[in-house]
């Protein structure tokens, strides 16, 4: 008497659905789920490469862990950080605020953008590090030319972007602010600068990526100062695990602040991306 | 149907001067060595709805545009309400054939923009905002984005606004281009009583046949390129019948006929 219960199906479906309801939970944090595979591969891969090993040179993904640590803990990473932030923060603001300033003017003016866009894109395409030995000759070894470094490497790309974003504003907003009557000043700063604020972003995001490898051509090539001479010094005394962990962390110092970036601007300058 | 012959419009069209919203005075229009207007001359209404119809390329968002003051006219002039008009002017409204709202702001914002750049205070501007999104029957999105809209939400959106500044002449650039078929049906209907409730003089581009039939007082048939006038149909329908008796009605599908054949010789 029992089969017809089971032929309804009541007893075998609780475990399906319960199933599903794991399945569901899981591919709900499906992309966490792969980022996370996909870093703890790469870290696997390294650990092989490792102990293989490729280079004596070369340590294992344990090793550099374990130095990592001891360099956060202590106060190596602290100091070192103190040190190359400096130029970088100085730098990137200086960039930011006339990077995005000139960009928007350049939008907007043809004759601005005659006269200044292509020294940025000159700017933009030439090799910087050959250019860094000749800072060092005009502004020396200190703080100055290490901001100039970020400088250079930060100011083209945020400007240009800005540039772009400002020219390409969706024309019709434009007119429709125009048709409504709107001053040249409230159709810049109500219609084209929001409009195109998510490409400025984007250019101050890879403004700040250029700005990290800035700073640290500066300490590798003017003079080794924080993270820049903790990569030096470990490899001229052959502390590989120490030397690499210096590499990731500013790996992982550059990645952060790129996300930290990202989650500002949706939060603060795009309302609309918010609920989606 | 009253058909009214593009030579003798000049003076079968000429209405004292109080009962017209906008005059159209010798309008040209050239694009570098393309003619796009010749000599235009017509005069719309108050508190009707004049369709101007063409085939593709006739110019006719670009003579909508001229009297928007959005694009310099070659030669001729535009007078609303008797004065002369150059650039945009409160008078008049436009809606736009790709809505033109701000993705980044809501739908009360998006509405209220018109007031908002003439510097009228947020409580007063938003309560405005708020009767005319009541109006186009958006109660209840106002602080929705307009992603978050269907296109034909998103062009109530634009007409809400536009209704908003209070002009006089509204100005539809193909408004239901980028709506689905079925929201236009509906979207057409609700126009024509908010034609009947607001008594404003509405502008109205449109490439089909039947919409323009169905909505409009007036409607101008532009040739092709260079643009000038064809014909001036002015289809006499029962508006008070329901929307599905006019869609039926005899004169409306001679009205669409007529005008097919009139405009077929365009068609390549």
């Amino acid at each position: 008497m029992s089969l017809p219960l089971h032929a309804k199906g009541s007893p075998r479906a609780l475990p399906s659905t319960e199933a599903s309801f794991l399945w569901r939970k899981l591919s709900e944090h499906r992309t966490a789920l792969w980022r996370t595979a996909s870093i703890g591969l790469f870290f696997l891969v390294w650990e092989i490469a490792g102990r293989v090993p490729i280079s004596f040179a070369f340590p294992t993904f344990l090793e550099t862990l374990r130095a990592f640590l001891n360099m956060l803990f202590n106060g190596a990473f602290v100091a070192a950080y103190a040190q190359t932030l400096q130029p970088l923060v100085i730098g990137i603001a200086i960039s930011a605020v006339v990077g995005v300033g000139v960009g928007i003017v350049m939008g907007l003016s043809r004759f601005a953008e005659w006269l200044v866009a292509p020294v940025f894109i000159v700017l933009q395409a030439a090799p910087m590090a050959a250019l860094i030995p000749l800072i060092t000759f005009v502004y020396g070894i200190g703080l100055l030319a290490k901001t100039l470094a970020v400088i250079m490497l930060a100011l083209p790309v945020i400007a240009l972007n800005g540039y772009k974003a400002v020219r390409n504003a969706n024309p019709s907003l434009v007119s429709m602010c125009v048709s409504f009557q709107g001053t040249r000043w409230q159709t810049i700063t109500k219609i084209i600068i929001p409009d195109a604020s998510p490409v400025i972003f984007a250019g101050l995001r890879l403004g700040l990526a250029a700005g990290f490898i800035g700073v640290i051509l500066a300490e590798l090539l003017i003079t080794p100062t924080g993270i820049g001479d903790l990569i030096t010094y470990h490899r001229s005394v052959a502390d590989y695990p120490e030397m690499y962990a210096a590499v990731v962390s500013i790996i992982l110092v550059s990645t952060l602040t790129l996300a930290a970036l990202e989650a500002f601007e949706l939060r603060v300058l795009r309302p609309e991306k918010r609920r989606t | 149907m009253r058909n009214i012959t593009a030579q003798a419009s000049a003076a079968a069209t000429r209405l004292a001067a109080s009962d017209v919203a906008v005059e159209v005075r010798g309008i040209s229009k050239l694009y570098s060595e393309v003619e796009a207007l010749r000599a235009i001359d017509l005069d719309f209404p108050r508190g009707k709805l004049t369709t101007l119809l063409g085939p593709s390329g006739c110019g006719k968002t670009t003579l909508l545009k001229i009297i928007a003051g959005l694009i310099p006219a070659t030669a001729g002039e535009i007078r609303v309400n008797g004065k002369v008009v150059t650039g945009p002017g409160p008078e008049r409204a436009f809606v736009f054939q790709d809505f033109a709202l701000m993705p980044w702001a809501t739908v009360m914002r998006n509405v209220a923009f018109g007031l908002e750049l003439k510097g009228m205070g947020r409580d007063e501007r938003q309560a405005i905002a708020a009767k005319y999104i009541a109006e186009v029957g958006l109660t209840g999105f106002e602080s929705k984005y307009p992603h978050e809209l269907s296109g034909g939400m998103r062009q109530r959106v634009g007409l809400a606004r536009a209704f908003a500044v209070n002009a006089d002449v509204l100005l539809l650039d193909e408004p239901f281009s980028a709506v689905d078929e079925q929201n236009r049906r509906k979207f057409q209907e609700d126009l024509l009583s908010l034609v009947e409730k607001e008594k404003k003089t509405f502008i109205f581009v449109t490439h089909s046949i039947e919409e323009a039939v169905y909505c409009s007082d007036r409607i101008v048939i532009l040739s092709r390129r260079p643009g000038r006038i064809a014909q001036i149909i002015e289809p006499e329908i029962d508006r008070a019948a329901s929307p599905d008796a006019i869609r039926r009605d005899q004169s409306y599908l001679d009205t669409v006929e007529e005008i097919w054949q009139g405009l077929k010789r365009y068609v390549d």
